[in-house]
């Protein structure tokens, strides 16, 4: 897939080769072939780093190892694909964190949503301080989110457990899910509404027949995007799951330093694949929507 | 330009608070009041060390107590998120501008793939660097097999002929998991800029360095800054790459806030260490917000 990263051809790309003068002298253009190619093949190498680690899972999915880390190569095998979720522990955090997600994420997308539609269309009192508000989530560390969430959560005496676990993950979610969509809504045609409502379109089916399917790409990349923060968190999650409740990221920290079994690169290569597949679906979406445009 | 009034903001009715107030009622109550429980806490005092209770009585000492206990963790903290910032920006910098402006037709495409890495499980992607790295792992093997040791010692990218358990493993976990997050904004920023600008900048200057310099460099820059803010906070709270990838003296502040809660239940301390890290970190974002303006760090 690296293999797209390289420019091979010396020359620039065409949008800016059209926009160059044709009276452009020698050595400038020979200095920017150079610096071209020195880009690509930083690209390169950049590629190949963000790409080891993820090869390095995929390849040791069809590994046998000998003793209880998957760490060393020793021999292929399909056997870890063929028995995918033979380790019970492994198996029911992975459904415990995809329960989270789906309970989080669906939570955060519409009161995220709702809150990007406020932000985006009107002008109100306390703008300022809700943006604030909004913000203040994604620069707080997510080490201080837990602890202030556990001392909350102690001090009321609430059990920990899988609620406080959504409640943790909405909250992170919901500023990523207000932004996104905030900043997708940024230059929205609000005159489209009002067209509607002059043809006698009622409010609420102005915004589901108008509004909704132009804001809907924003607000499904949201909702991918929390998804993804959802089911690989650790450091919050582990504050306020109490004892009783794994996800999938506590599982294999907590289990470390005791077993890396090979299901763990199996169910690993099988939520990437999974998220390519959502990310392919929308841009399969996006490129018949421009063409039938 | 025509139909601007259209785009323009309309003025809020009582609809406009209902539609704000589950998302921000969430974000009160579980984020603003538990900041208030955390300092309060922070503030109270361990009457028993076997018991996980407290006591609130303005114990403000327990800041300067935690300061002093935990000094070295929280300079290590700082200094691995910074040096690990900088290495985001020298990384990802080049590859924002080539993304922008040398990719051609395949630029989405390759944007896409610098998302993809990080939708695998950040753990799982750190225990895969912990197996590249290791002992037995490819690169050392190599660096074996080439009589280099001796090379790398000397440039402290290993220490006795070992990656793992040194700070520099740690620096380039943090580097690896969050740098993405420094890539993006620097292109989105690049991206901006219009390309009828490069061509008078090119002609302009003779030297493209200096075009890029004076041009490109401060258009550029917010997206450096949003870039920074978002690896480097990240990367200062985070304990992951460093109880993977180090050893005990790479310990940072995560771990010992994560042991004083969940270990020992000295709640004050822990609550006062979480609420100085947070602190210093919002001191540093207010800067940083006061040059930018928050709408610069939505975008």
């Amino acid at each position: 897939m690296t293999a797209t990263a390289t420019p091979p051809s010396p020359s620039p790309t065409p949008a800016i080769t059209d926009t160059l003068p044709d009276d452009r002298p020698a050595p400038i253009g020979e200095r920017r072939k150079l610096s071209s190619r020195i880009l690509g093949l930083w690209a390169w190498v950049v590629y190949l780093w963000l790409f080891a680690p993820i090869l390095v899972i995929i390849a040791f999915s069809f590994n046998k190892p000998t003793g209880k880390f998957n760490t060393a190569w020793k021999q292929f095998t399909l056997d870890n694909w063929a028995h995918p979720f033979d380790k019970p522990e492994y198996k029911d955090a992975l459904i415990t964190s995809l329960q989270v997600a789906a309970v989080s994420v669906l939570i955060a997308t519409v009161i995220g949503g709702l809150m990007a539609l406020a932000q985006s269309k009107y002008e109100f009192k306390g703008k300022g301080l809700v943006n604030v508000i909004v913000i203040l989530p994604l620069t707080t560390p997510e080490i201080v989110m837990g602890s202030s969430l556990f001392t909350l959560f102690f001090a009321r005496n609430v059990g920990f457990g899988f609620t406080t676990i959504v409640i943790a993950h909405v909250l992170f979610c919901v500023s990523f899910v207000a932004l996104t969509v905030q900043a997708r809504m940024r230059g929205f045609d609000w005159g489209l509404e009002d067209a509607a409502m002059d043809l006698g379109s009622s409010p609420l089916r102005t915004f589901w027949t108008v509004t909704f399917p132009l804001i809907l790409p924003g607000i499904a990349a949201a909702a991918l995007l929390s998804f993804a923060l959802s089911i690989d968190d650790y450091i919050i999650t582990s504050f306020v799951a109490g004892d009783a409740t794994t996800t999938f990221p506590m599982q294999i920290f907590n289990a470390n330093k005791v077993e890396i079994p090979p299901q763990v690169q199996v169910l690993a290569t099988m939520i990437l694949l999974f998220t390519l597949g959502l990310m392919a679906i929308g841009a399969w979406r996006t490129i018949k929507k421009a063409a039938t445009t | 330009m025509a139909g601007t009034s259209n785009t323009s903001l309309r003025k809020g009715r009582k609809g406009t608070y209902a539609l704000l107030s589950p998302g921000l009622l969430w974000l009160i109550l579980f984020f603003l009041v538990p900041m208030g429980t955390l300092l309060k806490i922070a503030l109270s005092t361990k009457p028993d060390p076997w018991l996980p209770n407290y006591t609130f009585d303005w114990r403000w000492s327990n800041f300067s107590d935690a300061v002093s206990r935990f000094d070295t963790q929280l300079y290590r903290s700082f200094g691995y998120a910074a040096i690990a910032t900088v290495l985001c920006i020298a990384i990802g910098y080049p590859l924002a501008y080539f993304l922008a402006f040398r990719a051609g037709k395949w630029r989405s495409v390759l944007l896409g793939l610098v998302m993809v890495p990080f939708f695998t499980s950040f753990l799982i992607r750190t225990l895969a660097w912990k197996t590249i790295l290791g002992r037995q792992g490819p690169t050392i093997w190599f660096i074996r097999e080439l009589h280099l040791t001796g090379v790398t010692d000397f440039l402290h990218l290993t220490s006795n002929g070992a990656f793992l358990g040194t700070p520099q493993a740690v620096i380039g976990g943090l580097t690896y998991n969050f740098v993405a997050f420094m890539i993006l904004p620097i292109y989105v920023s690049l991206e901006k800029i219009d390309i009828n600008l490069l061509d008078a900048a090119r002609d302009l200057y003779d030297v493209p360095a200096n075009a890029f310099r004076k041009i490109i460099l401060p258009l550029s820059l917010p997206g450096v800054f949003a870039g920074t803010l978002l690896t480097f906070i990240p990367a200062a709270g985070d304990y992951i790459n460093a109880n993977l990838l180090g050893n005990a003296n790479t310990s940072m502040i995560g771990s010992q806030i994560d042991k004083l809660f969940l270990s020992e239940s000295n709640y004050p301390a822990a609550a006062a260490l979480s609420f100085i890290f947070m602190a210093i970190i919002t001191a540093g974002v207010l800067l940083y917000a006061k040059v930018l303006g928050t709408e610069e760090l939505a975008a």
